[in-house]
């Protein structure tokens, strides 16, 4: 099976998971796809089809608003795919954004763009009669939606900040090509969605293996000090390391992840370990194999327990290291000295060192949409057409226009007001709260949290209003379920949807994403949770050190044990 | 009582005894019956039980009026049924029949022929009466000077064709040499009295010549016909329908529809109605209280004013609530309407029938009154509204699998006009005003024409897009519940997959238990060309020819001005391209799957 020895008691044993089944039987995620692309009785797709769509970027959903009724109605749920694009680093050029939101107003149901928490964007609602087209349509613009989900590496993430131009470039070259590199080899896509023909050959996914990888795997390459793409929450990150501006290597950090099952107290959001410095040119090779380490020693018979944060608990990071140096032929050298000072994204203008201007327009929720008074999409579409640079959709979900030249910049400021994108009314509060997609769309959702977020933020803002802290915040995230998309498991203040209206408040996470927050509040409504801040802010307006976050404080307060090494502190 | 009832009313017979019964019975002409129910009557005289030495004597050759109906919703199979029997009542030899299941070659022998037809669409025959019509209208059609006969038409003068088909038959039996015996008569949807005294006047006419040559049997009284089904023998009827209680209303179309379709479930319990698959429900309804006020407000009568209707005595509020059409608008009524206000407008409008049926296609009564305010006295209004009839829906159920309820797929009348919503009468009653737990009052119309194969393992195909799907859905039941192990196919279409799909999700699970083998769907406005049932079935083309052959019965149900017509052009394609028959060996090979009844249409 793998090309490398493999140490036996480092496997788990039991029954493979039937994934690893639907896996192994897929012809290479080839499935019944096309047929069921034929079924006119149904939207959805059928058997294992339903999961093998997701390695080709797609989610079956449907608008669960509205599935009652239609179950009421003799109808099925109104099945949809969402559609999630391979975007590496988050770059999309005018002429792409263009073509996005066309596509996205006449052949989605919910006519939107979402931008998402890697850093990319999604289309809602596509019914299945358009589902090729949109393949076939994206091709044509140079964009795919190729393992953005399902168990292999997906979107590679990298640090939006523009201002570093020529680092940011460069790192954003190894984000794309640690992407393809670490892609499916199989001609599955491209045989399903783009009509090419079948060749005849024997395939092999000589990175990923066969069955791919026994879980979701997630990385990125960050640029210190910001670590807006939260490094804790991937499997692999690549930290980059320059000297006199120019990159000269990565330190690689794994196992981190933030999805758990509410009620396994096997599962728990973990911070990313250190496993060494890696020059420039060993880049791919380190994370190919880090890769395939996870491949051959992660849990396929417990998928609950499948992510590398698992296996480097279960097998420890120094033979989790070592097993990488051996594949790789290189050990890695000490870690260099690195800080993240900053986690949100600059609201405004910044000039870069290239002499460029970037604007950070705060998309609330990543949602791009024309809003009553806010016609946000169609500012973005008016920007699209004059502008010259490109756009970077950031981890925080929200929209970088990058590259202005000077004298174009008071044209982009003109429109970007004219259409609701520069909003000086924002307090911090707002531009540092985030919510996943959740209801009506997302399968997974047990509460709101992209259309409870913004009410919720107002009631937050009230709250630091009152004990005089307005022009604070708190890092503030809303998930609608445990697996963690909308990050809340590094926030401050983190809710989890647990049932429509309730969650549970974990708290003490901080301000550069470094630590995982603990539980306070089990399964509870708004009031109860507002009760608890208001009086969590009022101590803190008190007792704070100078300039003491509000998770650091409630840690020392006591309100909330640290946590530490999640295996044991978590669910402690 | 009719025979096929029997088994579930009380009856001194065994089960066995009545199946032999019926058996023997259904092999018997009328004639034949009538002798064997006097004979039995005679026999059962005899206290002794003892067989008498001979039958009574047979009848010479007696004179038969034969009486054939056309009929599209069941009106002119009531009106000849009651010729029928009231030509019983005087012992004549009658032989009625549906003129689908009459043998064209016996004409020649026929002596006293009635005929009463309606007239589907543009001017064409009903269902039933396809293949006479087409066979009269032939060269083999004979000479018929032996031939004395009468043609009832019933209509609507709303239409263009009003009674066409009555006309047609009328001009062309004449032609072949026939004899009048009264004057044709064409009569509107009100044509109950009407109908009754056309009736009445045929056997007064045809006294004379029935008089000598009366059945003798003694004792017959009126025969049950075979074929009858059990619903004929509830004590509700189109007359006397049961106020039924209203189950389940549910809209079966998504929220984003262009269409308004009602799953509807009534209650027919503490009824003895009963039905089969392929029945129709006749449903009365209330007009819309508003719309009642408003036409008394517009022309200034009070509510309570007594008026007449026929023999009623009423105020003209109940008249116009639950007795009189006020939705579906027609040209007597701007004639009578134009004269009691006096309006040359009006008048002017109703003298150019082709204006005034554009005119009426897209008013109901309101919109007329509206434009042309005036005031009529109430008895005025009363008489220039025609009566109510009761609007027919195939049902979408069986009872084998949902007892004592009837269920309905009613697409909702509802659209803007004038500036204001209109809703149909029946269907707007049905999705808007009626609560549930609220009355309707329903009638079962059975339909012959309309069967499932009796051999539960003949394979069926259906079309049925829109609302057709109802009868079909009762077929699936049906089958379902009996094991019937033919297959089944089904064709369905509507606007949209999303909204219009209706009862997916039954025909979903239907299709994965293997009860529909095959389900094929055209949602129109899908794409950018329009795809319907019809293009399904051609590109099926070849399977569905397959299915012909290996006996298949076809069913199509919907709309009938468009689609059955363009399905019906799709099946001889189909006949002619995979039967490699010409154009006529195609339209020869459905007639014969008519004629075996084994294509039938349920269209409207």
């Amino acid at each position: 099976m793998s090309q490398y020895p493999i140490n036996p008691a480092f496997v788990a044993e039991g029954k493979l998971s039937d994934n690893e089944r639907l896996k192994a039987d897929s012809d290479h995620l080839r499935g019944t796809i096309t047929t069921d692309l034929q079924d006119e009785i149904t939207g959805g797709f059928n058997g294992d089809n339903f999961m093998l769509i997701r390695f080709h970027g797609m989610y079956q959903q449907d608008d669960r608003d509205i599935r009652a009724e239609r179950a009421a109605q003799k109808l099925e749920p109104l099945h949809n795919v969402m559609l999630r694009a391979r975007m590496p680093g988050g770059i999309i050029t005018p002429t792409q954004w263009l073509a996005i939101d066309r596509f996205a107003a006449e052949k989605t149901m919910y006519g939107s763009i979402r931008l998402t928490t890697r850093q990319t964007f999604q289309f809602h609602g596509v019914l299945k009669p358009n589902i090729k087209p949109m393949h076939q349509f994206l091709h044509q613009i140079g964009i795919d939606s190729i393992a953005t989900a399902g168990d292999v590496n997906r979107n590679v993430l990298c640090t939006s900040n523009p201002v570093q131009s020529e680092l940011h470039q460069q790192a954003y070259q190894w984000a794309v090509k640690i992407s393809e590199h670490l892609l499916p080899k199989t001609r599955a896509y491209a045989e399903i969605w783009l009509d090419e023909e079948k060749v005849e050959t024997t395939e092999q996914e000589p990175i990923l293996g066969d069955t791919y990888l026994p879980r979701k795997f997630k990385t990125t390459v960050v640029i210190p000090p910001d670590n807006d793409i939260d490094v804790h929450a991937n499997d692999l990150n690549f930290v980059a390391i320059a000297e006199n501006g120019q990159l000269v290597g990565f330190n690689v950090l794994v196992g981190g992840g933030l999805a758990m099952t509410f009620g396994d107290t096997s599962t728990y959001p973990r911070r990313a370990d250190e496993l060494g410095f890696i020059p420039l040119e060993h880049t791919l090779k380190v994370a190919e194999h880090v890769v395939t380490v996870q491949r051959d020693y992660g849990d396929r018979v417990n998928r609950k327990n499948a992510k590398t944060k698992y296996t480097l608990d279960r097998i420890g990071l120094d033979n989790f290291r070592r097993e990488v140096e051996q594949r790789v032929g290189v050990p890695f050298e000490p870690v260099r000295p690195y800080t993240f000072t900053n986690r949100g994204d600059r609201i405004g203008w910044v000039e870069g060192i290239d002499g460029k201007h970037h604007l950070t327009l705060f998309i609330e929720n990543g949602r791009v949409l024309d809003f009553p008074g806010k016609p946000l999409k169609t500012g973005l579409a008016e920007i699209a057409k004059v502008h010259q640079g490109d756009f970077r959709m950031t981890a925080n979900q929200n929209l970088i226009v990058a590259g202005v030249p000077s004298e174009q910049k008071a044209q982009i400021e003109q429109l970007a007001r004219k259409y609701g994108l520069i909003d000086d009314g924002h307090s911090e509060q707002r531009k540092n709260s985030m919510a996943c997609v959740a209801f009506p769309t997302c399968p997974l959702a047990m509460a709101e949290a992209e259309r409870y977020l913004p009410e919720l933020v107002t009631k937050v803002e009230g709250l630091l209003g009152k004990h005089q802290l307005a022009d604070e915040h708190i890092v503030l995230r809303v998930t609608g379920c445990p697996n963690g998309c909308g990050r809340a498991m590094l926030a401050e203040a983190g809710l989890v949807g647990r049932a429509p209206g309730k969650y549970n408040l974990y708290l003490g996470g901080d301000r550069v994403g470094s630590r995982v927050p603990k539980l306070y509040l089990d399964n509870v409504g708004e009031a109860e949770i507002l009760t608890a801040l208001d009086q969590l802010i009022g101590r803190w307006a008190n007792e704070r050190l100078a300039d003491e976050c509000f998770g650091d404080f409630v840690i020392r307060a006591g309100v909330v044990a640290e946590v530490k090494v999640s295996k044991t502190d978590f669910h402690a | 009582m009719l025979l096929s009832s029997l088994v579930a009313q009380a009856s001194p017979l065994s089960e066995q005894q009545v199946q032999q019964l019926q058996g023997l019975v259904s092999q018997l002409n009328p004639i034949q019956q009538a002798w064997v129910s006097g004979y039995l009557a005679a026999s059962a005289q005899l206290a002794s039980g003892a067989l008498p030495q001979q039958p009574a004597a047979s009848a010479a050759p007696a004179a038969t009026l034969t009486i054939l109906y056309g009929s599209q919703t069941g009106n002119a199979r009531h009106v000849a049924e009651q010729l029928a029997a009231q030509a019983k009542a005087k012992q004549w030899a009658v032989n009625l029949l549906d003129m689908a299941d009459y043998k064209a070659n016996q004409l020649k022998n026929e002596q006293f022929l009635t005929i009463v037809t309606s007239t589907y669409g543009e001017g064409e025959p009903p269902e039933n009466a396809e293949a006479f019509y087409k066979f009269l209208f032939s060269k083999k059609a004979p000479q018929l000077p032996q031939l004395k006969y009468a043609v009832l038409g019933l209509g609507d003068t709303s239409y263009e064709f009003f009674c066409k088909t009555a006309q047609d038959f009328d001009q062309r039996l004449a032609e072949l040499g026939a004899k009048p015996l009264q004057g044709r008569q064409d009569l509107d949807v009100d044509y109950e009295s009407a109908a009754s005294s056309w009736n009445q006047a045929l056997i007064e006419v045809l006294e004379p010549e029935f008089k000598e040559s009366a059945t003798p049997a003694s004792g017959a009284q009126v025969i049950a016909w075979p074929g009858q089904t059990a619903a004929a023998a509830s004590s509700y009827s189109k007359q006397q329908p049961f106020a039924a209680e209203l189950y389940t209303n549910q809209k079966i179309t998504g929220r984003d529809s262009s269409k308004d379709v009602r799953h509807i479930e009534i209650s027919l319990a503490g009824s003895d109605l009963s039905y089969q698959p392929g029945d129709a429900l006749g449903v009365y309804f209330d007009n819309d209280p508003a719309l009642v006020r408003e036409l008394l407000q517009i022309t200034a009568i009070a509510s309570s004013t007594p008026v007449r209707l026929g023999e009623q005595r009423l105020t003209i509020a109940e008249a116009l609530t639950s007795q009189l059409e006020l939705t579906q608008s027609y040209p007597a009524f701007v004639d009578k309407y134009a004269a009691a206000i006096g309006s040359e407008a009006l008048q002017t409008l109703a003298a150019d029938k082709t204006a005034l049926r554009d005119y009426l296609a897209v008013r109901q009564i309101i919109d007329i009154v509206r434009e042309h305010p005036g005031m009529p006295s109430a008895q005025q209004l009363v008489d220039a509204l025609r009566k109510q009839q009761p609007r027919l829906y195939s049902i979408a159920s069986s009872q084998a699998e949902v007892e004592d309820e009837v269920h309905l797929t009613v697409g909702v009348v509802r659209y803007d006009a004038f500036g204001s919503t209109h809703l149909g009468g029946a269907s707007g009653f049905l999705a808007e005003r009626l609560a549930e737990g609220d009355q309707v009052r329903v009638f079962v119309e059975k339909n012959d024409n309309f069967r499932l194969p009796v051999n539960d393992d003949t394979p069926i195909i259906m079309v049925g897009p829109g609302t057709g799907i109802a009868p079909f859905r009762a077929f699936l039941q049906e089958r379902e519940q009996r094991g019937a192990s033919g297959d089944n196919w089904l064709f369905f279409g509507n606007p949209h997959f999303t909204q219009d799909f209706l009862y997916q999700v039954e025909l979903q699970r239907y299709l994965k238990q293997g009860l529909l083998s095959r389900l094929d769907v055209a949602f129109s406005r899908d794409q950018a060309e329009k795809i319907y049932v019809q293009h399904k079935l051609l590109k099926q083309g070849s399977e569905v020819f397959a299915w012909l052959e290996r006996g298949a019965h076809l069913y199509i149900c919907g709309d009938g001005n468009r689609m059955a017509k363009d399905v019906h052009q799709a099946l001889l394609a189909i006949i002619q391209q995979h039967g490699g028959k010409s154009p006529e060996q195609a339209e020869q090979y459905l007639d014969e799957l008519k004629q075996a009844k084994r294509y039938q249409k349920d269209v409207y």
